[in-house]
């Protein structure tokens, strides 16, 4: 545990400090076009909310060498995906994949959606049915009607 | 109709649940997809002997333990003396793998701290650690007879860890 939090800080401090030099980038700017684009999407596992392509931690150094190589050897990004899933597990895809354990995960928030949609359309319903329809006397129909004629009335006066 | 007024209690307690577990949870505990796999092929030099090589294939058959270490990693000195106790015990042989250091450095931690390792075999590049996932030395991998990862743990192994899951599972492995 004390090593991961060395780990840890020394990524944070490593961030802050521009003393250092930047990585050396490939020869080649399509291979590093591709590395950026393929790590953005990756988590370094020892910065946890830093990309693979953000994180200066060592093993996120190693790791974009290693990509580095397989889009060298003409590796396709699925393949240096499966590459890095097959080693570190889902985890290390910022986008997890549909596959029945993460359904609740990706269909979870339209379900709570629909069931939201459902409550309030019941609540609705329910609300209309139980207004109170009140029938006017025939004593209310007379009152009205005077104090109606009195307005016309007190109208035409002014 | 009754019971109504407790829906929202009802959703609160599982929103408890739910944030319990999820704060009580190690976010570096990364589930491994090696487990119940074959361990990866290696074939690299040993650390005490240079000139030698070590490769898994030669462990076939019989149950064994790797332990990733290093001597810049401050828990793998924590974790040392465990590691010499589970030497002792002779229970199934441990392997080091040495990651990511230089070699004197690493020579100077075993004569310093003791040698629990039947041989530790050099990944100073960590190429070898890629494959088997690491990334929080120190790691430890049970591998049964046939090569399968049976078990990792990361992070330092503790004397209660030794007795609860790893000499029950190395005793289960070499019976199968």
């Amino acid at each position: 545990m004390k090593s991961l939090f060395w780990i840890l800080l020394t990524c944070v401090c490593l961030n802050t400090s521009f003393a250092k030099d930047a990585a050396p980038l490939a020869d080649d700017p399509v291979v590093e076009q591709r590395l950026i684009s393929i790590s953005e999407e990756m988590r370094c596992l020892v910065c946890q909310n830093e990309s693979l392509a953000g994180s200066r931690s060592d093993l996120a150094n190693d790791l974009r060498r290693e990509i580095r190589i397989l889009i060298q050897e003409g590796k396709s990004d699925d393949q240096i995906r499966t590459f890095m899933v097959e080693r570190y597990g889902d985890f290390v895809l910022y986008r997890p994949p549909v596959k029945p354990i993460t359904w609740l995960l990706w269909i979870g928030p339209f379900v709570i959606l629909v069931i939201g949609i459902a409550v309030l359309l019941r609540y609705l319903r329910r609300r209309n049915q139980n207004m109170p329809s009140t029938t006017l006397s025939e004593a209310d129909n007379r009152k009205i009607d005077a104090l109606l004629n009195q307005e016309k009335r007190d109208g035409l006066n002014d | 109709m009754k019971a109504k007024f407790l829906i929202p209690l009802l959703i609160f307690i599982i929103l408890v649940a739910f944030l319990a577990i999820g704060l009580n949870r190690d976010p570096h505990e990364v589930p491994s997809p090696l487990i119940n796999k074959a361990a990866p092929a290696f074939d690299i030099a040993q650390l005490e002997q240079p000139n030698k090589n070590f490769s898994p294939v030669s462990m076939k058959g019989q149950v064994w333990i790797l332990n990733v270490w290093a001597s810049w990693c401050v828990a793998c000195r924590e974790e040392h003396p465990v590691l010499v106790e589970l030497a002792k015990s002779q229970i199934a042989p441990v392997i080091g793998l040495d990651y990511k250091d230089k070699r004197e450095d690493a020579l100077a931690m075993l004569a310093r701290q003791g040698n629990p390792y039947a041989l530790s075999a050099f990944d100073g590049n960590g190429r070898v650690g890629i494959d088997y996932g690491v990334y929080g030395v120190p790691e430890t991998y049970i591998i049964d007879k046939a090569g399968i990862i049976r078990f990792k743990h990361i992070g330092p192994i503790t004397t209660e860890l030794l007795n609860h899951k790893i000499y029950p599972l190395v005793s289960e492995l070499k019976k199968s």
